[in-house]
């Protein structure tokens, strides 16, 4: 960790450039801040310092002073304080600011001690660059570019080590290739709290291994793959798939719970091929669970709706918007009596998305219900509350309340305690997820009183409704796969993955973030904000725009929380916005990373 | 603008015959009668290719029937009017060439958009693709013209190698470390 809790600043010269850090500040970050890269592999910003790839050698000295006196000893050359410069080289990992702290980056005595130690990690390095996944994000290749000599002095036989192994379901490790740099190591015992990798032999014979009878199958297990300066790590989904210099980068976030961890997702024409952490230091710092980065495949899942329908057969979208409207105007008996449509918002919904929802409930004077999912969290990066955005329907007002917790079990496959068998085969025990928190709307439907439903993205089934209450009213569903609801609906409409839209989201810490489009929606899916402003306006509701950055205009000027915004400004860390309307409330959650849970107990 | 008019010199009565230009002409055509021919009898005769020539991209085997393209697709990066296309992918660890790791599953250059530039003989790392001999490429459908790798090895056959550096690498692990 960089920052003290004290910022108490002292003035460090970097390659002759005065700067002002936070006392003990890493001389790598100190120097980063003046622009000045300094390389190296072991060190990482969020992991303990260990010093052992020798790449961030520096030259440092202090301000001399007399050792009797202690009165600054001036060079009469210059007039300035004298430096005493400490001969040999140090590493910048483990060199914290100290007040009056000289470094020097750029003398030939550093440059020869760089390409020194590229030289001894090149030695055995194999040149396996054309078969390599980490070939273009590589950190010694990145290196080797401005302190490789270009042409090997090794004549002899190069090591061999062990080239495939698997270390988890997730990981495969190349020995050949590790640098020992130990980032993984630290990352396993300090992050993740699963102790499971060390290093066995001595010398060059070092390799990485797991503890016996143990394999890296945490949650958090692709962590170590981000983390690997080197190809030694990769991972099994990503590997042979497609090279890193291909894939476009695109910002979004984390939809699996509340925590609503940044990520970056890597696509080429339109196919996502993988997910990675971004950081951001208030939220997930640099990691992510291996849970989040599969869900892109649902994307490209069979299931997938692509046409609207009306009753079953397949229609156009407005026909289809035409034939909700039919079912919107299903009038009360009297002025004063319960709406018979009920709307069920979602907790996966964008804030715009639950924004327009809470304006269709509006103009239809219909009551709202949120599914609640909660799970178990793992202290780290996945909460309780599996809805990544029920904080954002409180925000908008789409539900006073929050839902009840369900008790429709739903198993879901989780890969946080999932181990490969000896065949290969992965056995996933399953975990399971409590979806629900709609009983009102199953009395009121068992009552008579709701003739109408509609679902946006919600399996009404999977919270808890049964098909003999599905049976008993017309529903319209908006989503993205189909289900037991897409099946039962009068109308249906196929709408977009988080993947494939704009929006932001409301976490855990009551943080706005943004995600953005990545891919192209697949033919025939049609923006939910799209269908969202259809049907309020024809159930009577104010004219919306569609377009995210006009929407945005209505939002701010209808939610107080969210009045300063614009969708362009919000920064790429998040908003923090003003949660005191909450604070008390029993959410789900427990601490997670950077999370403290205020107030009440989780129910 | 002045017109001057020219006037043209009245022709002589040899000029008029043209009798001296026919047999001109005549003494050209007899002595390149014979004189060897320069021109080809195309497409039976076919033109001996000289080396350094730039003709159809293909991929090759090495001597040991090895396909040596390990798709790294750097010639798809380089391709400067994006006519390769590779879709990579893994080999079964049953395989002879299991330690090579990695081999296109496809690789499909469309031959109307390449323009024979070479980059990606120039960037392969592998030494697995050439511009080899072929010039002729016809087709009546534009997907007749996109060359899948099963085409590609076909046109590239067997190059001679000069390093052998995966049977080396193969041969090092089964050794094993020297010290």
């Amino acid at each position: 960790m960089i920052a003290p809790s004290k910022p108490d600043l002292v003035t460090v010269n970097i390659d002759g450039r005065e700067i002002a850090v936070p006392k003990g500040t890493n001389v790598i970050e100190a120097a980063r801040l003046v622009g000045v890269d300094v390389p190296h592999y072991c060190y990482h910003p969020k992991l303990t310092v260990v010093g052992n790839c020798r790449m961030c050698l520096i030259e440092m000295g202090m301000p001399a002073v007399d050792p009797a006196t202690k009165s600054p000893i001036m060079d009469p050359a210059t007039g300035k304080q004298r430096i005493n410069w400490i001969p040999r080289p140090q590493i910048g990992c483990a060199t914290n600011a100290s007040p009056g702290l000289h470094i020097r980056t750029q003398t030939p005595q550093i440059k020869d001690c760089r390409e020194g130690v590229m030289e001894f990690l090149l030695v055995n390095h194999p040149l396996d660059c054309p078969i390599c996944d980490q070939a273009g994000e590589c950190k010694l290749q990145e290196q080797a570019t401005g302190y490789g000599r270009g042409y090997s002095r090794f004549i002899e036989q190069k090591n061999v080590k062990p080239k495939r192994t698997l270390l988890g379901p997730r990981v495969m490790l190349d020995d050949e290739r590790c640098i020992l740099c130990s980032r993984c190591i630290r990352f396993s015992k300090e992050i993740a709290k699963d102790d499971v990798l060390g290093f066995i032999d001595r010398g060059s014979f070092s390799t990485l291994t797991c503890y016996p009878g143990k394999k890296l199958e945490n949650n958090y297990s692709l962590n170590t793959v981000d983390i690997c300066p080197v190809g030694a790590l990769t991972s099994t989904d990503f590997r042979f798939k497609m090279r890193v210099w291909f894939l476009k980068q695109t910002n979004s976030i984390d939809t699996e719970s509340s925590v609503g961890a940044n990520t970056v997702v890597w696509s080429r024409e339109g196919r996502i091929y993988r997910i990675t952490p971004r950081r951001n230091d208030e939220v997930n710092d640099t990691w992510m669970a291996d849970s989040g980065r599969e869900l892109y495949k649902a994307v490209q899942a069979t299931d997938r709706l692509t046409a609207a329908k009306v009753n079953g057969a397949v229609s156009t979208l407005d026909l289809a918007l035409g034939a909700a409207a039919e079912l919107l105007k299903v009038g009360r008996i009297a002025p004063s009596a319960p709406s018979p449509i009920a709307i069920v918002g979602s907790g996966r919904s964008s804030v715009e998305e639950q924004f327009l929802t809470k304006q269709l409930a509006d103009a239809l004077q219909a009551p709202t219900h949120l599914v609640s999912r909660v799970g178990e969290g793992d202290g780290i990066l996945v909460s309780a509350d599996r809805n990544p955005n029920t904080r954002g329907a409180l925000v908008v007002g789409l539900v006073s309340d929050l839902p009840k917790v369900g008790t429709a079990l739903r198993a879901v496959r989780t890969s946080s305690t999932q181990s490969a068998t000896t065949d290969g085969s992965e056995s996933r025990p399953y975990q399971e997820i409590h979806v629900g928190g709609l009983s009102n709307l199953a009395a009121d439907i068992d009552a008579g009183k709701i003739k109408t439903v509609i679902s946006v993205g919600e399996d009404l089934t999977a919270a808890g409704l049964t098909a003999a209450q599905l049976a008993k009213v017309a529903i319209i569903y908006l989503g993205t796969h189909a289900n037991a609801t897409s099946a039962a609906a009068k109308v249906v409409f196929p709408t977009l993955a988080v993947f494939e839209k704009n929006g932001t989201l409301v976490n855990q810490q009551f943080r706005l973030q943004k995600f953005t489009k990545a891919v192209p929606a697949p033919a025939g899916a049609t923006d939910d904000l799209v269908v969202l402003v259809q049907l309020a306006a024809a159930a009577g509701g104010p004219a919306l725009p569609a377009d995210i950055h006009e929407l945005w205009k209505f939002i701010a000027a209808s939610v107080p929380a969210l009045g300063t915004m614009t969708f362009a400004n919000l920064p790429e860390t998040g908003l923090l916005l003003d949660a005191t309307p909450w604070a008390g409330w029993s959410f789900a959650e427990g601490a997670t990373l950077h999370y403290q849970p205020a107030g009440g107990s989780p129910p | 603008m002045a017109v001057i008019p020219v006037e043209r010199k009245p022709l002589s009565l040899a000029e008029r015959t043209y009798l001296p230009q026919i047999a001109a002409g005549l003494k050209t055509t007899l002595k390149h009668i014979f004189q060897p021919t320069v021109t080809l009898e195309y497409p039976e005769q076919r033109p001996t290719i000289p080396p350094g020539y730039r003709g159809v991209p293909t991929l090759v085997f090495d001597p040991h029937g090895r396909e040596k393209c390990v798709s790294c697709q750097l010639c798809e990066f380089v391709c400067p009017p994006k006519a390769i296309r590779i879709t990579p992918g893994g080999i079964d660890p049953a395989d002879p060439a299991a330690h090579v790791e990695k081999r296109p599953q496809e690789f499909e250059i469309d031959m109307l958009r390449c323009i024979y530039c070479g980059l990606c003989q120039e960037v392969c790392p592998e030494e697995a693709i050439f511009l080899q001999n072929q010039y002729s490429m016809t087709g009546y459908t534009r997907a007749e013209m996109v060359n899948n790798k099963q085409k590609l090895y076909e046109l590239g056959g067997t190059l001679p190698d000069a390093h052998f550096k995966w049977d080396k690498k193969k041969a090092a692990e089964e050794h094993g470390n020297a010290h």
